[in-house]
């Protein structure tokens, strides 16, 4: 699995989402994962569970953090990435592919106009810098 | 607020891809390039080097030196023989822990202590406050000294290629001073990895020029290691940390560290406290753990035996050559061999007792 970047919806905290029909695929940013170093663990939520949109569904471990990650868009989250789960180190090296974390069905499609696009995102990252 | 402090070896570490972190006060590389899994797996397969010029030296000279260490510190100085080294604490008169640190003894007139960075000055007002009775001169050069610390299966090797063949007489815990471009460096065959290596000291203007030579000595077989993999390194060999598994608040009973406190030799600051204690029995121990569930227990996450709260973890990382995520926890002595739970961001997670140390060379 691999996404393109260009194509994919991104929010202040560097979480990543891409949108079949109702269901969006979520990840972190190469950017994150860069800042976080070497991923050794990763906290996911139940399958099932559900999620208002900001709000943190799981963490991020690297050696020496740890970080939420928050949903993108309110919703149930209806699979995880098991093999994140037996080898977190995808994250740092495949983000926006074999390292996204979790698929969610989404509540409400209106919400990803709030999100930006790989253009906002990239102006986003160069101010912060 | 204090200004940051910089080592001498800063600019060379932001000029090769260090991000750097404060500690203790100081500007130091957290992690290079590499990432903090891959230098740690490099220290224990090859060899790395660490600026640890934030480190404090004191010397401590004069005709009762021997007598006021011997006074100051919990180890049995005895022991020792000229170019020697001994770990070993400062205590205060309740027995709990004012710094760990490494005696290096020269002659009994002539000693050369290396304490962490963030006690330099409280350890030096301490000795000074003890010395008044003693022919002791006590000075902190810690400004004007660089230390580096050379470790891993490859030190040896990479040692003697800047310094020469008197490298290979040095044994574990004893050191030399050789003279290195016309100036004196201090080596000693110790670390703080669980690896073989030296911790080699120079001027402080000379840390660049041995820095660079290493490296260059080093070739494919050394990295430069930031303080990231430093701790991990460390809490795999469970060497304790100031601030972590001894403070002001910890005895070295409970700190699984009654090895560096000699009871039997004749005063020493913080016997009295010690004897009582031990005879009283010691109410917390420091015990290793590795986590039963997913997760990592972190420094100062609470531990649980059901309900009740025993204890609290000192260090808790994933240590990567184990591949585990554990740690060194303090816990009420008759809990330490009960089902224990840390509490992870409000989570149970189960941890199990397990044998100190993680990691030992074979």
């Amino acid at each position: 699995m691999s996404f393109n970047p260009e194509q994919l919806k991104y929010t202040k905290d560097h979480e990543w989402v891409s949108l079949e029909g109702n269901i969006g695929t979520i990840g972190i940013t190469e950017y994150a994962a860069e800042q976080l170093g070497d991923v050794v663990h990763v906290e996911f939520p139940e399958e099932g569970e559900e999620f208002e949109a900001s709000n943190t569904f799981g963490a991020i471990e690297s050696v020496k953090s740890v970080s939420d990650v928050y949903l993108p868009l309110s919703g149930k989250i209806v699979e995880l990435n098991e093999q994140v789960s037996e080898n977190p180190g995808l994250v740092n090296e495949d983000p926006y592919g074999e390292g996204w974390l979790v698929k969610v069905e989404i509540n409400n499609n209106d919400e990803v106009e709030g999100l930006m696009n790989h253009a906002a995102y990239q102006a986003f990252l160069s101010e912060e810098a | 607020m204090t200004a940051i402090l910089s080592t001498p070896l800063e600019s060379w570490h932001i000029n090769n891809g260090a991000k750097m972190c404060p500690f203790s006060g100081w500007n130091m590389p957290i992690q290079y390039k590499l990432g903090i899994l891959k230098e740690h797996e490099f220290v224990r397969s090859h060899a790395g080097l660490f600026d640890v010029c934030h480190m404090g030296e004191i010397t401590v000279q004069g005709s009762q030196a021997f007598e006021f260490l011997n006074y100051l510190c919990t180890n049995d100085l005895s022991k020792i023989q000229d170019g020697q080294c001994q770990y070993t604490l400062m205590c205060y008169e309740n027995g709990t822990v004012v710094d760990d640190l490494i005696i290096n003894q020269k002659s009994k007139t002539d000693y050369l202590l290396v304490v962490n960075a963030s006690n330099i000055q409280k350890d030096f007002d301490w000795m000074q406050k003890q010395v008044q009775n003693f022919d002791v001169s006590l000075v902190n050069i810690s400004d004007q000294k660089g230390l580096i610390a050379l470790q891993g299966p490859k030190a040896l090797s990479i040692a003697q290629k800047v310094f020469g063949e008197p490298v290979l007489s040095i044994d574990r815990f004893h050191h030399i001073t050789l003279e290195w471009q016309n100036k004196p460096v201090f080596i000693s065959r110790t670390g703080y990895t669980g690896e073989d290596g030296f911790e080699i000291m120079c001027d402080a203007d000379q840390s660049n020029i041995l820095w660079e030579s290493l490296i260059q000595a080093g070739g494919d077989e050394l990295r430069p290691i930031g303080l990231g993999a430093r701790d991990t390194l460390r809490l795999e060999a469970c060497y304790s940390l100031y601030g972590h598994e001894i403070n002001d608040q910890i005895n070295p009973l409970e700190a699984g560290l009654s090895w560096v406190v000699s009871l039997g030799k004749s005063n020493f600051i913080g016997k009295e406290s010690l004897v009582t204690l031990k005879e009283q029995g010691i109410k917390r121990q420091l015990i290793g753990f590795e986590m039963v569930d997913p997760g990592i227990a972190r420094d100062h996450a609470l531990i649980y035996s059901g309900d009740q709260k025993v204890g609290e973890v000192t260090s808790g990382s994933y240590l990567p050559t184990l591949k585990k995520s554990m740690g060194l926890a303090l816990i009420q002595k008759e809990f330490v061999n009960a089902e224990l739970f840390a509490d992870i961001r409000g989570k149970m997670k189960r941890i199990q007792k397990v044998k100190k140390p993680f990691f030992k060379l074979t």
